[in-house]
């Protein structure tokens, strides 16, 4: 089936002062992905090439990297995809590197950390009844790997520098899940709009398509947060008309600045 | 200076981060320990994620007649009776507890019409058990634990390896390695460590963990001195993906046959009815492994060397939502549509049921100040492991570990001082393949030791194979000393390999030697020169524990279960 | 972000990859389709004189509904207008192309921005915070489909008899075309039910579900939608324009015709 015999690798090597690519030959296999070159090129030609991988099955999130300046996971990219051209490999450039494909992503374990933990009524005691209507939209957002290529591939955070601002579309995936969650007792939405920093998003869909899992992350979790916001900001007929009604939101919000709580 | 060390100071350390640590983490620290959590990847990123069919809990949501008592049962019955009965009976009766907790945390459940939580069959559980989000429930569950954690407490050290515990005396006191970006040396010193590192799976070469599965943790516990068990019980999983070559061992999903998936020859013959005609393809892993392998030795193996798995009799829609990711695993990486047709799939090394021998009520390892929990303890699951049972083992027992070690933590525990000596040791060890010269390929010397367990410590076993492997392993111990890496000490893979080649060279040799011992077939160990149970056999556990030469095993006897336990095997 | 590309300098950008060097064709033709969009449609309302949006039966849908409002110095359309514009811009589908195709704001994935300012405020500052009000558009834009509904059925029927012409059908197509983009709207979703955290909690909650499950079936194809009925618009304005010019003849008879 392989109908070329081997695989020219240029691989990012270098760390935090820089680097450059280096060639590489790989013998080609069937049904081979990026990631058992890289592991090839371990075993039989460098074994100081820095790699991240665990399951090497699309379930963990680990070997995010740039191919030929794509953002993929290289346990999924086959080779089939690059008939006769050079295969660039590359570490994700939204953050730091460490070492060759190995970047510091700590910075998304950061933000987690300033999101308020799932929160039910104490008072609920289980077992729960949840209707799978209420439950279906939120299985979408927990297939998140936490591959963070979403957040990589974001131009606010890859460009604009603003991971002081933005949360990024890995977290508004989680704001989703928890927003929209029939348990969750907190309003999130001025957490997401002040802390997590929605309105920086301009819909421009990258993270949608780069997601492995096919999460459509601005379709199904940005926009429908994006609405949130606009019911409670943008949105004097809806205000109009709880102050006529006497409707208020009684639930406790997450903060809108500091780190979590309740 | 790089030699140097940094330490960090806890109550309690948890080594591991998958669903056993994080759970023990969550644990100690709701009792008031300050918690460290140390792993070798990303938090979230552990074996754990690939659990995909569920996790078992009697919550008779869909089977009235399902109780802990039936539970009992059939993790007794899978594991042929070696199992610790105690562990069992903790386990069957918390394990609905710890499902319903992971959901107030937040987990998310497929739902049954009632709105409760929604349970499907699996290999050998008498009743519709296993709770389950689609295929992934083991992504959902450390997800859960990790979101949860992040607010319990614990500090965590991500990609950081240790490997070395310290002692102080008999007492551990804390444990040794390095940060894997830099290559810097760190010293945890903590009242209370606590094992949570998984298999050893790496060792095989068709397996389905991944590259973390080298059972450093038990064996850093077995090279401080505590006792290992069961160590021959290694559980292929019936069905690891085939082909391609890059994907061989990659898991299964047992759900794929809960949701009425038919295995069947290259004749197209539903095998299983010849070999168990009552659970047919739900039978034991065991029994499953054992079936294809035959099938396939006998010549009526698929084309890749595995068994067929068809599943496409269902509706698409139904196969695309229950088996999300295994629909996208065969199509991206196989080329194979699984609603239109079969997958090939073959046995794969999926779990160790052996490891740290533990207390069954606090994970208690035979060393003071030492636990363990999931996979790297041992005793839950006996000699064969029921599908779904290790989720809910890591949260059941995580959780008592955590306590147990808080509680320790809380008293003191005597003097736990850090031996320098110990350190340098260590440190040596670590520094050698630097300087070695010896040409000894870190990998190749891993894809060697891969390639005689597979073929000396497989499926099945006789004496002569065993002798075989184990000559070969001690040999392999040998050129070890010669292990070879270039580079500095940043973020060096093949580094990283030399030692994990050691750890699993060493527990390699504990595994061989129990399963010489052990002259019988019982559950996942299959001996073709003993192809009988022996009542004898079943009354003892095998203990594994290092000496200046290398392994000692022994046997020792099963504690008699109360009658009111007995009794429930009795029933049908 | 200098630091970052002066530490990776030897190693080539993304543009220069394999595969991707075609990286500016789908923002330059997006580009290129909403100029002429635009210029199109600003020619045919504004600069182009006469009476030519009414030819028999049919209406072009610039100019529906009508209002004729003798105050109004410009072109009638001009009343109107502003709803489905304002409905386009603030759209969620056109926020990405424009902001793709116009702004280079990212121009496509993974490709370097050309200017890349830090004070970038995104959609927080004027006027893109105007994006929000997205859904009032769309309430607006609900009643100008009524009406252009209305004008199809009316154009299905002349000379008090039923007329089937290709102008009837175009039209009928442009706004199936346009139900189809307004119906599958983002903002409409959440109106109708996306708002909701629990619908078995609330009465009436399992029909709301069942029109957020509708509109979600949609909504995936809101850019295909948002393409098709933008062409026919201009289609059947530019038909309705040729026929009332009378390039074809004067061709309405009872029933049938052009």
């Amino acid at each position: 089936m392989a109908d070329q015999e081997t695989f020219t690798f240029q691989v990012f090597r270098g760390d935090s002062s820089g680097g450059e690519e280096q060639e590489y030959q790989v013998p080609a296999t069937t049904g081979m992905v990026v990631l058992d070159a890289m592991h090839y090129i371990q075993a039989h030609i460098d074994g100081t090439l820095a790699v991240r991988w665990n399951c090497k099955a699309a379930k963990c999130g680990s070997c995010s990297a740039e191919i030929n300046g794509r953002p993929r996971l290289m346990c999924k990219t086959r080779l089939d995809d690059f008939k006769d051209v050079d295969v660039h490999v590359h570490p994700m450039r939204t953050f730091p590197v460490i070492k060759d494909l190995v970047t510091d992503v700590s910075w998304n374990y950061e933000v987690n950390r300033k999101m308020a933990p799932f929160t039910h009524d104490p008072a609920e005691q289980s077992p729960w009844v949840m209707y799978q209507e209420d439950v279906d939209r939120l299985y979408e957002p927990r297939k998140c790997i936490e591959c963070f290529l979403c957040q990589d591939v974001c131009h606010v955070l890859r460009n604009h520098e603003q991971k002081d601002s933005y949360f990024g579309p890995r977290f508004m995936v989680r704001y989703q899940y928890l927003a929209m969650h029939p348990k969750d007792i907190l309003n999130r939405t001025g957490a997401v709009k002040n802390k997590g920093g929605v309105g920086l998003c301009n819909i421009t869909k990258c993270c949608q398509e780069v997601c492995p899992e096919h999460i459509h992350i601005t379709d199904n979790s940005i926009i429908p947060l994006k609405e949130r916001v606009a019911d409670e900001y943008f949105d004097p007929v809806r205000w109009l008309g709880k102050k006529l009604l006497g409707k208020r939101d009684e639930r406790p919000a997450e903060s809108e600045t500091g780190p979590a709580s309740s | 200076m790089l030699d140097r060390y940094e330490v960090h100071d806890h109550d309690v350390l948890v080594i591991g981060a998958g669903g056993a640590g994080l759970r023990a983490a969550i644990a100690a620290a709701e009792a008031g320990a300050d918690v460290g959590v140390v792993c070798k990847s990303l938090l979230g990123k552990a074996h754990t994620v690939m659990a995909e069919g569920g996790m078992a809990a009697s919550l008779a949501n869909l089977d009235a007649e399902d109780s802990w008592q039936v539970h009992f049962a059939d993790t007794m019955r899978g594991g042929q009776l070696i199992n610790s009965w105690r562990m069992v009976e903790l386990f069957a009766k918390e394990a609905p507890d710890r499902v319903f907790e992971l959901e107030r945390w937040g987990a998310l459940f497929d739902r049954t019409k009632q709105g409760l939580i929604m349970q499907r069959a699996f290999g050998a559980h008498t009743y519709r058990r296993l709770c389950h989000v689609g295929d992934r429930t083991g992504l959902e569950l450390i997800r859960t634990l990790q979101d949860k954690s992040v607010h319990s407490g614990p500090k965590v050290y991500m990609e950081c390896t240790l490997t070395r515990l310290l002692k102080d005396g008999n007492r551990v006191s804390g444990a040794f390695g390095y940060w894997r970006d830099d290559g810097r040396f760190v010293v945890f010193r903590a009242k209370a460590v606590i094992i949570a590192t998984g298999g050893w799976g790496r060792m095989y070469k068709v397996t389905s963990n991944s590259w973390e599965g080298t059972g450093d943790g038990i064996c850093m516990a077995y090279d401080a001195g505590a006792e290992l068990r069961d160590t021959e019980m290694v559980q292929f999983h019936p069905t690891g993906m085939v082909w391609p070559p890059g994907v061989r061992g990659i898991l299964v999903t047992e759900g794929v046959r809960g949701e009425g998936g038919i295995l069947k020859n290259s004749e197209g013959e539903r095998f299983m009815l010849r070999y168990d005609p009552v659970k047919k393809d739900l039978s034991s892993r065991d029994v499953v492994a054992r079936s294809i392998n035959r099938e396939v030795l006998e010549g009526r193996g698929s084309e890749h060397g595995g068994a067929y798995l068809d599943i496409s009799d269902q509706p698409a829609e139904f196969i695309k939502g229950k088996l999300p990711s295994m629909y996208e695993q065969f199509l991206t990486l196989a080329d194979v549509d699984i609603t239109k047709g079969p997958m090939e799939v073959a046995p794969t090394v999926h779990y160790a049921m052996g490891g740290i021998h533990v207390e069954p009520e606090t994970g208690a390892s035979s060393l003071p100040g030492l636990y363990a929990a999931g996979e790297a303890a041992a005793g839950l699951h006996g000699a064969n492991r029921l599908g779904g049972n290790s989720l809910t083992d890591l949260l059941v027992f995580g959780k008592r570990a955590g306590e147990a070690a808080a509680e320790f933590a809380r008293g003191g525990g005597g003097p736990n001082g850090i031996d320098e000596a110990q350190i340098d040791e260590e440190k040596a060890l670590l520094l050698k393949p630097f300087e070695s010269g010896g040409g000894e390929n870190p990998f190749l010397l891993h894809q060697e030791l891969q390639a005689v367990m597979s073929d000396h410590v497989g499926i099945t076993r006789d004496e002569e194979t065993l002798q075989q492997g184990l000559d070969k392993v001690l040999a392999l111990q040998q050129r070890a000393e010669n292990l070879d890496v270039q580079g500095s000490r940043m973020f060096n893979p093949g580094w990283h390999m030399a030692r994990d080649d050691i750890f699993m060279l060493t527990l390699a040799e504990a595994v061989i030697r129990a399963a010489l011992l052990r002259r019988e077939s019982r559950g996942a160990h299959f001996r073709t020169d003993y192809p009988e149970k022996d009542p004898e056999l079943g009354k003892v556990n095998t203990v594994a524990v290092k000496i200046e030469s290398g392994a000692e095993i022994k046997q020792r006897p099963i504690v008699p279960m109360p009658p009111e336990l007995a009794a429930l095997l009795e029933a049908k | 972000m200098s630091a970052e590309v002066a530490r990776r300098s030897s190693v080539p950008d993304n543009k220069s990859m394999p595969g991707r060097s075609t990286w500016w064709v789908q923002p330059a033709a997006i580009a290129i389709g909403f100029t002429l969009f635009v210029v199109y449609s600003f020619w045919s309302v504004a600069l182009s004189p006469g009476h030519s949006w009414r030819a028999g039966p049919y209406l072009s849908p610039f100019y529906s509904p009508r209002i004729a409002a003798g105050f109004w110095p410009f072109s009638s359309a001009f009343l109107v207008a502003w709803v489905p514009l304002g409905f386009r811009a603030t759209c969620y589908y056109y926020r990405k192309a424009y902001f793709r195709a116009y702004f280079l704001d990212p121009p496509a994935c993974a490709i370097d921005e050309p200017l890349t300012r830090s004070n970038y405020r995104g959609e927080r500052a004027f006027p893109w915070v105007l994006n929000n009000f997205h859904r009032f558009f769309m309430y607006l834009a609900l009643v100008v489909l009524a009406f252009l509904w209305w004008d199809t059925i009316n154009a299905f029927h002349y000379l008090g008899a039923l007329y089937v012409g290709v102008g009837s059908v175009l039209m009928l197509l442009n706004v199936v075309l346009l139900s189809g983009y307004t119906f599958s709207c983002h903002a409409l979703r959440h109106f109708v039910g996306g708002s909701i955290d629990c619908y078995s909690c609330i009465r009436g909650g399992r029909a709301r579900k069942g029109l957020w499950g509708l509109v979600t079936r949609i909504n995936p194809y809101h850019g295909s939608w948002a393409w098709a009925s933008l062409i026919s618009v201009a289609a059947v304005d530019i038909y309705v324009r040729f026929v009332a010019t009378g390039a074809f003849g004067s061709c309405f008879n009872a029933h049938t015709g052009c």
